[in-house]
């Protein structure tokens, strides 16, 4: 056993992480973002991406989408205490590779290069449906929209076609079928 | 056209129509038109504080020892940041607080203005929720809600900011009527099948326990009649946490003390023993649980909370029942009666074994220390106060430290609501302000704060408030001239080196006392003890009492750190005995 110098415990063993997606509804308030946020940082949770935006302006609600990773118990944890927060009504989380859910990221990329470098850019990333959506014979800004880790992987291949800058969102989800969270 | 009253009279009205009687604050700049309607609202009475941290904690000893919400009038700025500790002190021990805060004029807010500060920023991990009010028409809607959100479910402060202009507007007042529904986040989930499975584990129990905490107390007085009876009606042993101490009688054979880091031997050992762990309103946090990876190791656990994420937090149990204690504790004595109507006959046969188990533990007599003729032993001096005092329906508050965990011990308490104490976030200074609202809400009945002298030292201005309203209240001081608890855990985990644990200038407490216009005591030797206590209770006026005590005492039993339930230090004699030196304190 460590020894320990501390009226506290020591820490015990960690568990296994996973990466969960929490969706949220939430009243469209003042701070009400900070509430969900802080709730995060003050209890040392995770986020790894947040993407939200008023989706009912008749009720006033926001939907809140984050990516959080941890242990079983503190993905609970998480819902239990976003639950407890006045302006939440409700709360839904799946796992990443939940097969039943669509879970989407969305990415501006601005290449600045030539015509030909840009082709091959604009080739790569045939997959993920690319827009373009700006263009001139040495620039361009294209849209995607594609899992985490495409992005990732693809802001790292295409910096040798000229990507220099790149804006993404954070994940958004919904189910798949006539299945709605609850 | 119905009447337009000011946001200021809004405020008052609200607090009318949710029947507050007293309200703890301290006027400033940016409340001064709230102040000004006071002299029209005569059923509401102004406790002036001296510090704003001591409105808060003043607030908090009214609300536990009456049950009612605790009322905090704070001015922006400052005022609000000195509420801040009284805040979380609420928070973490569950306590309703509705804290009003001013704040500079809405076409201000955000530029740095004199006393400005982001008040709902600063609060907001320290309430259950927090408002500003940018708009006069939201203002009644959001004190009615506060006081919603403060006193249902798991209580907890909350606290509303209304700037100045807001406080001027005007506008209607519509008639208030008290719903009886609750915010929506307090949830009564359990069921019937529930129920039925928790008796069928307590019938089949060899090794039972109940666990119980604060939430028992806060579930109302009804709560701990229930909690008897079931005790009663089972046979088993119970043991509570610091915050549930009064909800079940402190002298009752079935009653094994507290647990804990201090608790006694017998319920700690019944705790880590135990096959069945009926947890009832208690969040086992860590100065209870001492090493989560052996805690209990062989037991089922049941737990009882109204919070849902209370459950699983830092415990996994295998029933979790969510509810209001005095709910879910009624439907398990009607099942018991119907289901088990002989429940005791049937069950002694069952634990008799384990009850054997626990007298043996409770022959350690884990809260026994060897007494001194020539100097006062602390828990010498509560014992004496206890037996002094049992008869007269006494309320404690403490500070935090040594003198805290030796009043646990050594005090007992039959009756919810008897006790006042920082648990969560262990404020130093809370105990004087506490019984200064104690005292509000029972001006006849005899208020102690048990304290040490470093931390009453931290909020020892409210004495000016208890002399100004005449509130008798009794601070009695376990002086030791060290931070106690600190110098303790030196002693035991730093080698003995007690880096600035002493005081070394302290006031006189007896002409600080007369400074003050209240009365000062000091108890120098145990001979003289009791009469100064019999001096003390017989003085109708606020009274400081000196008790100097041994200096070098520790608080045993201890829980060493990362240690399981059943591996306690008792006192200094089975020190002797195992001979805990120097590898062994290390592991302290």
């Amino acid at each position: 056993m460590p020894k320990s110098k501390s009226a506290y415990s020591v820490a015990g063993k960690k568990g296994k992480l996973d990466t969960h997606i929490i969706v949220v509804w939430v009243d469209n308030e003042a701070g009400v973002l900070a509430r969900v946020v802080g709730l995060f940082s003050g209890r040392g949770y995770n986020i790894e991406s947040l993407a939200v935006a008023e989706v009912d302006s008749k009720l006033n609600i926001s939907r809140v989408t984050i990516v959080t990773t941890g242990t079983p118990e503190v993905i609970d944890q998480i819902k239990l205490q976003l639950k407890k927060l006045v302006p939440v009504h409700k709360v839904a989380s799946f796992k990443r590779d939940d097969k039943k859910v669509i879970f989407k990221e969305m990415a501006l990329f601005k290449f600045v290069t030539n015509n030909k470098k840009l082709k091959i850019a604009i080739n790569a990333c045939k997959k993920f449906n690319p827009v373009i959506l700006d263009e001139t014979n040495k620039s361009c800004v294209l849209q995607v929209t594609a899992l985490r880790r495409e992005i990732d992987k693809m802001s790292t291949s295409l910096k040798k076609y000229g990507l220099i800058s790149i804006s993404r969102t954070g994940a958004v989800a919904m189910t798949r079928g006539s299945e709605v969270f609850k | 056209m119905s009447k337009l009253y000011t946001g200021a009279e809004i405020v008052f009205k609200c607090l009318q129509d949710q029947d507050v009687d007293f309200i703890f604050g301290y006027p400033g700049g940016a409340v001064l038109p709230i102040y000004d309607e006071l002299k029209n609202f005569n059923s509401i009475k102004h406790i002036l504080v001296r510090h704003e941290q001591g409105a808060g904690h003043a607030a908090e000893g009214y609300a536990r020892s009456s049950g009612k919400p605790g009322i905090v009038l704070v001015t922006s700025g400052p005022g609000a940041t000195n509420a801040v500790t009284a805040l979380t002190d609420a928070y973490m021990d569950s306590i309703p607080l509705v804290c009003i805060s001013g704040q500079v004029p809405t076409h201000l807010i955000g530029t740095d203005a004199f006393q400005e500060c982001d008040t709902t920023g600063i609060t907001r991990p320290c309430t259950k929720h927090n408002w500003l009010v940018k708009d006069i028409k939201d203002l009644q809607k959001t004190i009615h809600k506060a006081f919603e959100v403060a006193t249902t479910g798991r209580p907890g402060p909350v606290l509303v900011d209304i700037p100045k202009d807001i406080q001027f507007q005007k506008i209607k007042y519509a008639p208030f009527k008290k719903s009886k529904n609750t915010n929506g986040k307090s949830y009564s989930y359990f069921n019937q099948s529930e129920i039925d499975k928790l008796v069928d584990l307590m019938s089949k129990s060899k090794k039972p326990i109940f666990y119980t905490g604060g939430g028992v107390i806060n579930s109302g007085p009804k709560a701990s009649e229930l909690l008897k009876e079931l005790v009663r009606l089972t046979g088993f042993p119970i043991t509570s946490t610091l915050q549930g101490l009064g909800c079940y009688p402190g002298d009752d054979e079935q009653f094994l003390g507290m647990l804990g880091m201090h608790g006694t031997y017998e319920a700690n050992n019944a705790m880590h023993d135990c096959d069945l762990m009926i947890n009832i309103g208690a969040r086992f946090d860590d100065r209870i649980t001492g090493k989560l990876d052996e805690f209990s190791p062989n037991s089922k656990k049941v737990h009882i909370d109204i919070d849902p994420s209370s459950i699983n937090k830092n415990v996994k149990v295998d029933l979790p029942l969510v509810g209001d204690v005095k709910l879910v504790l009624t439907s398990i004595i009607k099942t018991i009666k119907k289901k088990k109507p002989n429940f005791v006959k049937s069950n002694n046969h069952n634990t008799s074994k384990w009850w054997e188990k626990i007298n043996k533990w409770r022959q350690k007599k884990s809260l026994n220390y060897i007494n001194s003729d020539s100097s006062i032993k602390p828990q010498y001096a509560i014992e004496r106060l206890y037996e002094l005092t049992k008869n007269k329906d006494t309320y404690i508050t403490t500070e935090v430290g040594q003198h805290q965990m030796w009043a646990a011990q050594h005090y007992k308490f039959d009756k919810p609501n008897r006790w006042m104490t920082s648990g969560g976030l262990g404020t130093m200074g809370y105990g004087l302000p506490a019984a200064v609202g104690v005292q509000i809400a029972h001006p006849n009945k005899l208020v102690i704060d048990i304290a040490g002298e470093a931390s009453v030292l931290m909020t020892m201005q409210e004495m000016s408030t208890a002399v100004q309203y005449g509130l008798p209240i009794k601070i009695f001081i376990l002086n030791n001239e060290y931070m106690g608890m600190v110098r303790q855990w030196q002693e035991l985990l730093h080698d003995k080196n007690y880096s600035e644990s002493y005081t070394a200038a302290l006031p006189d407490f007896v002409k600080l006392a007369e400074a003050y216009g209240c009365v000062g005591i000091r108890a120098r030797t145990p001979d003289e003890l009791d009469d100064k206590i019999i001096e003390m209770l017989n003085t109708d006026r606020p009274v400081i009492f000196d008790c100097l005590v041994d200096k070098q005492e520790n608080c045993f039993p201890m829980i060493p750190s990362g240690k399981p339930h059943n591996q306690m230090i008792l006192g200094p004699e089975d020190e002797k005995d195992n001979k805990i030196t120097g590898k062994g304190k290390a592991l302290v």
